[in-house]
């Protein structure tokens, strides 16, 4: 089977967006997300919807509130996923989403579904390493990655464990706090990316807290990847013409990139 | 890296929180394990646990309860009575001292019915730490006197409009808080759930509660109780009752979750009791039974008591269901508002809406039992708090 993340880390840093399916609407979340594939993103974060979003910040709270009461469930997400790809959109889907509405949905039927519509890897932010061993246990039925996610409060030890079970990429938190928007990039990033490339040869992709193409442009010289997700999904919420904003927005940053 | 203690309560518990809590909860855990051995912080616990919080808290038999309802002898552990009003004060002396021992200086805490929180901003003052208690801003309105209680003792209490606007979401915002600042803050987290450690160590501390009133039991009366009975919302204060009769194979042990206005009206909070919503999954970090739809997103609940308005229990009441070594049932606001007049006519006690649960479950059960047999209930907290609520409920006629 091709691995579709492998391929778009051929040319670094990445550009990778992040989007909740069913906002504004469900039909707008997926002609969002094309534009961003079309005009410049590397990789798509496509966001499940849930209730409890422990780890995020005011404006993704607020946008997978309304796509919950847009009737947005995983059936619907993993249904777009398929017609995103049906539309030829070929770069990775990496499905973000909390824990509970994937067990509700059943682990390996959830993980066997996400295959089958063309998803390429999962994040979930409520499932350290410690918890993970289900997840994986259940992923016989196929070989996609469960990124793994890293922090500054993560110790050596704990990146050492992080590191052997990585594939795909590591997902590093730049910031300790809550998804959303910062003033300026912490100043020891850089040596937190050290001290993950120590561990782990997989690349090393930052998120939380990058608002500008600025900002991208100065996490990219140092990160393989670059993560923006209450930035897109204000911006792109907040315009008249929500997939004319997504495709300048992903030229904006893909830019800034290169 | 150690595992110092059981991370999971059966197939129930577990720490699903965000990698940058991971290492707050290690900390934790080996803070707890350490102040566990060591002599000093339970010479501290203890002595303010005396000198302070007023305990033991005594055991009071309700004579005249008793005798209406012509059954079991019924005798209450006055959590009510101790300081703060609640038995929420135990845990959160012991969880403060543990953040002096961590050497961090801010507590981040949520509330329901507010006895939480008045707890935690009450430990913060005697301590000298920086607290923040959030709060659903239903819960603010019909729990408005802890709001000002909270205040009085120097906490900052901020209201949580999210969501449904009550314990659920107020979590969700301290568990942000504690995951911006969690380097110099510690999330006092105030029943037996959440992640690993919390469930085990909410338990230890209150496990006071069971301790004394099974020495009180045995000094008053001669003997144990056939029947144990506590409210459970996250079911701390059941919890803690509970361990202190967890060997006592012969003590049947009831947990009395909300009713609200009935299972199959589907407003309620009962997630053993309603087999349709409440199934085992994931919340705020634990693995438990959770009241949530087909697609895995978390139900809304009801309950007239404010702290028992939540979707999950406490992951080891979920494995003593299992195990049948507790049984759960539920009352409704009716049966609840109804014992709470009951205990305040007749025994001259303000109970707690939410304790008001257990004493409803008194109410149905002794009359069916042995003049010869016993019931414990815990009463665990006084119902000064709800006063607002009892009048717009039962109107000012009755």
């Amino acid at each position: 089977m091709r691995n579709r993340i492998d391929e778009a880390f051929e040319k670094k840093p990445i550009f990778m967006p992040y989007f909740p399916l069913g906002y504004p609407d469900l039909d707008m979340s997926i002609d969002v997300i094309e534009a961003l594939a079309r005009h410049g993103a590397d990789l798509i974060e496509v966001g499940l919807s849930f209730s409890d979003p422990l780890a995020d910040g005011p404006v993704i709270q607020k946008a997978t509130q309304v796509a919950l009461e847009n009737g947005i469930t995983v059936r619907k997400s993993l249904a777009a996923v398929k017609e995103l790809r049906q539309r030829g959109v070929d770069i990775p889907l990496v499905l973000m989403g909390y824990y509970n509405p994937m067990l509700a949905y059943g682990l390996e039927k959830f993980i066997c579904d996400a295959a089958v519509a063309g998803v390429d890897g999962f994040i979930v932010p409520d499932l350290p390493v410690e918890e993970s061993e289900e997840f994986v246990g259940a992923r016989h039925a196929s070989p996609l990655p469960l990124i793994q996610m890293l922090a500054p409060t993560t110790s050596d030890e704990r990146m050492e464990m992080a590191a052997r079970n990585a594939r795909g990429f590591i997902y590093l938190v730049s910031v300790t706090g809550v998804t959303g928007e910062r003033k300026s990039i912490s100043e020891g990033l850089g040596e937190l990316i050290l001290r993950v490339r120590e561990h782990t040869s997989v690349p090393v992709c930052v998120g939380f807290g990058i608002g500008t193409p600025e900002q991208a442009k100065q996490v990219g010289a140092l990160a393989d990847g670059v993560i923006v997700g209450t930035t897109c999904v204000k911006t792109i919420g907040e315009s008249e013409n929500p997939v004319e904003a997504a495709g300048e927005l992903a030229k904006n940053f893909k830019n800034a990139l290169q | 890296m150690a595992t110092l203690l059981s991370h999971k309560f059966g197939p129930y518990g577990g720490q699903f929180v965000p990698e940058t809590l991971m290492p707050a909860l290690i900390e934790l855990e080996e803070a707890f394990v350490s102040a566990r051995q060591d002599p000093e912080f339970g010479r501290e616990f203890d002595k303010l646990m005396a000198s302070f919080v007023g305990r033991p808290t005594p055991l009071t038999y309700a004579k005249r309860l008793s005798e209406r309802l012509g059954g079991a002898q019924i005798y209450l552990k006055r959590e009510d009575l101790a300081h703060t009003g609640a038995h929420k004060i135990n845990n959160a002396l012991g969880q403060a001292l543990l953040v002096k021992r961590m050497g961090k200086r801010r507590i981040v805490a949520e509330t329901g019915a507010g006895q939480h929180g008045v707890a935690s901003a009450t430990v913060a003052a005697l301590l000298g730490l920086e607290c923040v208690v959030y709060m659903g801003v239903v819960d603010i309105a019909r729990q408005e006197p802890n709001v000002f209680r909270m205040k009085l003792l120097g906490t900052e209490v901020r209201p949580v409009a999210s969501g449904t606007q009550t314990l659920k979401d107020a979590i969700n915002e301290a568990i942000r808080d504690w995951v911006t600042n969690v380097r110099d803050t510690h999330y006092l987290l105030g029943s037996a759930l959440g992640p690993h450690p919390y469930p085990t160590m909410v338990r230890e501390f209150q496990s006071v509660i069971g301790r004394e009133a099974r020495e009180q039991m045995l000094a008053d009366v001669g003997r144990l109780p056939d029947t144990v009975i506590a409210c459970v919302g996250g079911g701390s204060n059941a919890i803690g009752v509970f361990s202190g009769f967890m060997e006592d194979e012969q003590v049947e042990l009831i947990g009395v979750e909300a009713g609200g206005s009935g299972i199959a009206s589907g407003k309620h909070a009962a997630r053993f009791g309603d087999p349709s919503k409440g199934r085992i999954g994931v919340i705020h970090g634990t693995r438990t039974y959770v009241l949530q739809d087909e697609d895995g997103q978390i139900a809304d609940t009801h309950s007239v008591s404010a702290g028992l308005d939540y979707a999950a229990v406490g992951p080891e009441h979920a494995l003593m269901r299992d195990n049948e070594r507790a049984f759960y049932t539920s009352a409704t606001d009716e049966e609840a508002l109804d014992a709470f007049q009951t205990l305040c006519h007749i025994e001259g006690i303000i109970p707690a809406l939410e304790s008001s649960h257990a004493v409803a479950e008194v109410i149905k059960r002794a009359p069916k039992m042995r003049k010869d047999q016993i019931v414990l209930v815990n009463l665990s907290g006084r119902g000064d708090k709800d006063l607002n609520t009892v009048i717009k409920e039962l109107g000012n006629g009755k």
